[in-house]
């Protein structure tokens, strides 16, 4: 039996059955999506090509959106192609999710000055972050985003610098028409069809000469953007179609992880001597941590200057892969790189339901391709499993 | 929190290019508050006045690769309170440490007419070799900014913030696309200790390691990963054989892959 979680926070948006109408706008109508959002006063983030890969950046106009583009993706490799038509969203994903724009790389936590007596607190400057739409939205990364929710603003403790970029995002998602060649959302049922947390929800098809969106709105906001557009309900044929492509994409995963008691399989093979085989391969580098949309751990930093009468104390995405990260009194916990691969693995697909009540993990692939020398996770657990329980049988033996 | 008494500041230099004590005058901005700080008792790449030590911070350049130099270190340390080796050459060796995997009197006897009047050392040594050094700061050259945050965390006794982690960390903090999986360029930045803020790679180039090794470093793994982007035997040689060449993850990688 295979166990299927919800990642579905308690908190996202409810869709309404009123707003569940799909309609139809064709290509030369996403000019005005975008410009709609901009005079609600949102910046526009949105797939944009850079450097070989695609970043989600500023978007003002479709022609910077990567049309015509899509990327092809395994361990430890990742590569851009000419496609044969003129999709706007013709790829699966680029290296890096929303994270950086909800949960920044770095951030001033507070600075003060020397007082009198004792520290004076500078006020900061009252810069509000930007109000953010997010343009493309993958299913996996909107589970991503509601993972993140629960971390920062789930239970007792708020993160208010989190908060403060993510309440007011708008979300366009626009479901999958490939899975890329590390996708295994389908494993985690996070995908490759938003479900919930979105605003307006999209489909790509480009068929039979014809070139539109389907879209339906999960939310009110949603729905008065979609007002403003030029739409059509949707035909039967066009929904059939635009059904068709999203289960293509769930049908063609690249990878496959089998969920099965997966926390109790980790849990039992902590001793298991795949860890020693995985660490005699990992750079502990950490890029698979900084690339997943769920990673969520920082380090705080405090800073002085020359005249000591300034300190800053600044927060920064840190990683289980770096021995500072553990470090406490008397040295590191997890001096070995073999435990710190183990902690990450571990996280993300056991430990992380005791903590957050889902895997860690949304099958978005990250960590496959962007390891530099794609170390698989799928498959480090398929090779555990293949063995369950072998160092039990070594011990007895021994 | 004012002293009585500005901490002194000295700077030596070893077998070295200089380039490493310059981005102390490179810091501009910085200059006139570092020396609002500290009297800048023995610099003489900037002044010629160089007052009597004990120094209350030394900042060592430099590589130990002469028997003269092998005595001087000693007397640094011996006027310094607190020392730090800065760069490549004083924690590592440097790039002239490329004559300790060969034997020196043959380059010697290459390069000089009269090679008795060369007194060097076989080897071109890290400042740690010889002395205890309190504090190592990375790089080929330096960072002007950890150098400054080194200072100033030792006016105000707290540890200095300069992770030895890969430098993909701070690559990926400053949304650059890795090259190494995006357009299968050889990088040595997941082996290669931070500070450099990621430079290389910005420009889309694989780092090559000015700052030496990082934490746990796997070089055996990233080599692998090296030659699958297609890179040779000699080539890995090299490649782990430049400024950081005598540090020692970095020596021993390098030799595995010499044809023997
Ligand atoms: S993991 Fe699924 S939802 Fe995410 S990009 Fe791949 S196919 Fe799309
Ligand atoms: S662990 Fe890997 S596949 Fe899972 S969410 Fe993170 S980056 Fe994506
Ligand atoms: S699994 Fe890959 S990306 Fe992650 S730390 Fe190891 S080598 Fe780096
Ligand atoms: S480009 Fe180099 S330094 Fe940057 S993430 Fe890739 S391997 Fe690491």
């Amino acid at each position: 039996m295979t166990q299927r979680r919800q990642n579905r926070p308690p908190h996202s948006p409810s869709p309404r059955a009123a707003d569940r109408g799909r309609v139809r706008f064709d290509r030369p109508e996403f000019g005005r999506l975008l410009g709609g959002l901009a005079a609600q006063g949102y910046q526009v983030i949105g797939p944009t090509v850079r450097d070989g890969a695609l970043v989600y950046a500023s978007v003002t106009s479709p022609d910077e959106l990567p049309v015509g583009w899509t990327d092809e993706q395994t361990g430890g490799s990742y590569c851009l192609k000419r496609r044969n038509d003129a999709a706007l969203f013709g790829y699966t994903l680029g290296p890096q999710a929303w994270k950086p724009y909800l949960h920044p790389p770095t951030v001033r936590l507070w600075r003060a000055r020397a007082g009198h007596r004792e520290l004076d607190r500078l006020p900061e400057p009252a810069a509000d972050p930007p109000k953010y739409a997010f343009l493309g939205v993958r299913a996996c990364e909107l589970q991503a985003i509601a993972i993140q929710d629960k971390v920062f603003l789930g239970g007792d403790f708020v993160d208010p610098w989190y908060r403060r970029r993510r309440e007011g995002v708008f979300l366009v998602a626009v479901h999958c028409g490939q899975a890329g060649g590390t996708c295994f959302c389908a494993s985690l049922n996070t995908g490759p069809k938003a479900t919930f947390g979105f605003d307006l929800a999209l489909t790509e098809v480009i068929e039979a000469g014809r070139h539109y969106f389907v879209a339906e709105s999960g939310t009110d906001r949603g729905a008065a953007v979609l007002r403003d557009l030029s739409t059509q309900p949707a035909t039967p044929a066009e929904l059939a179609a635009a059904d068709r492509i999203v289960a293509d994409a769930a049908a063609h995963m690249g990878r496959e992880l089998d969920t099965r008691g997966l926390k109790e399989l980790l849990t039992r093979n902590y001793e298991h001597p795949r860890w020693d085989d995985v660490a005699g391969r990992c750079l502990t580098c950490a890029n698979c941590t900084m690339v997943c949309p769920t990673c969520f751990c920082t380090t705080v930093e405090e800073v002085t200057d020359l005249t000591g009468e300034h300190a800053q104390r600044w927060r920064k995405w840190d990683s289980c892969f770096t021995t500072e990260f553990s470090f406490i009194h008397g040295g590191s916990v997890r001096a070995s790189p073999r435990s710190r691969y183990r902690q990450w693995l571990t996280h993300k697909l056991a430990t992380w339901y005791d903590q957050f009540g889902t895997a860690g993990c949304v099958g978005c692939g990250r960590c496959i391709a962007w390891c530099p020398v794609g170390i698989d996770l799928t498959e480090e657990v398929r090779a555990i499993r293949r063995s369950d329980g072998v160092t039990l049988a070594q011990q007895l033996t021994a | 929190m004012r002293r009585n008494k500005k901490p002194k500041l000295a700077v030596w230099k070893f077998a070295s290019c200089d380039g490493c004590q310059l981005s102390l005058l490179d810091c501009e901005d910085e200059l006139l508050a570092v020396a609002g700080e500290l009297e800048v008792a023995n610099f003489p790449e900037a002044s010629r006045a160089v007052a009597k030590g004990p120094y209350d911070l030394s900042l060592v350049e430099g590589s130990v690769t002469t028997p003269h130099d092998a005595e001087r270190i000693h007397h640094v340390r011996r006027a310094s309170k607190f020392l730090v080796a800065i760069g490549a050459c004083a924690t590592a060796g440097g790039i002239q440490a490329l004559r300790n995997f060969r034997e020196v009197k043959e380059f010697v006897a290459l390069v000089y007419p009269t090679p008795a009047y060369v007194a060097t050392l076989n080897k071109s040594t890290p400042i740690a070799d010889h002395v205890f050094v309190d504090f190592e700061l990375r790089g080929c050259p330096i960072s002007k900014h950890q150098l400054l945050e080194v200072i100033s965390a030792f006016l105000h006794g707290r540890k200095p913030n300069t992770p030895p982690h890969s430098v993909c960390l701070e690559c990926k903090q400053r949304g650059t696309v890795c090259v190494m999986v995006a357009r299968g360029t050889p990088c040595l930045g997941p082996a290669t200790h931070a500070g450099c803020g990621a430079l290389c790679p910005a420009y889309q180039r694989g780092c090559y390691g000015c700052f030496g090794p990082k934490e746990t470093p796997n070089t055996a793994a990233l080599a692998r990963g090296w030659s699958r982007l297609g890179t040779t035997e000699p080539d890995l040689v090299r490649a782990f054989r430049g400024f950081n060449a005598y540090a020692e993850p970095f020596r021993r990688e390098s030799i595995a892959h010499e044809q023997t």
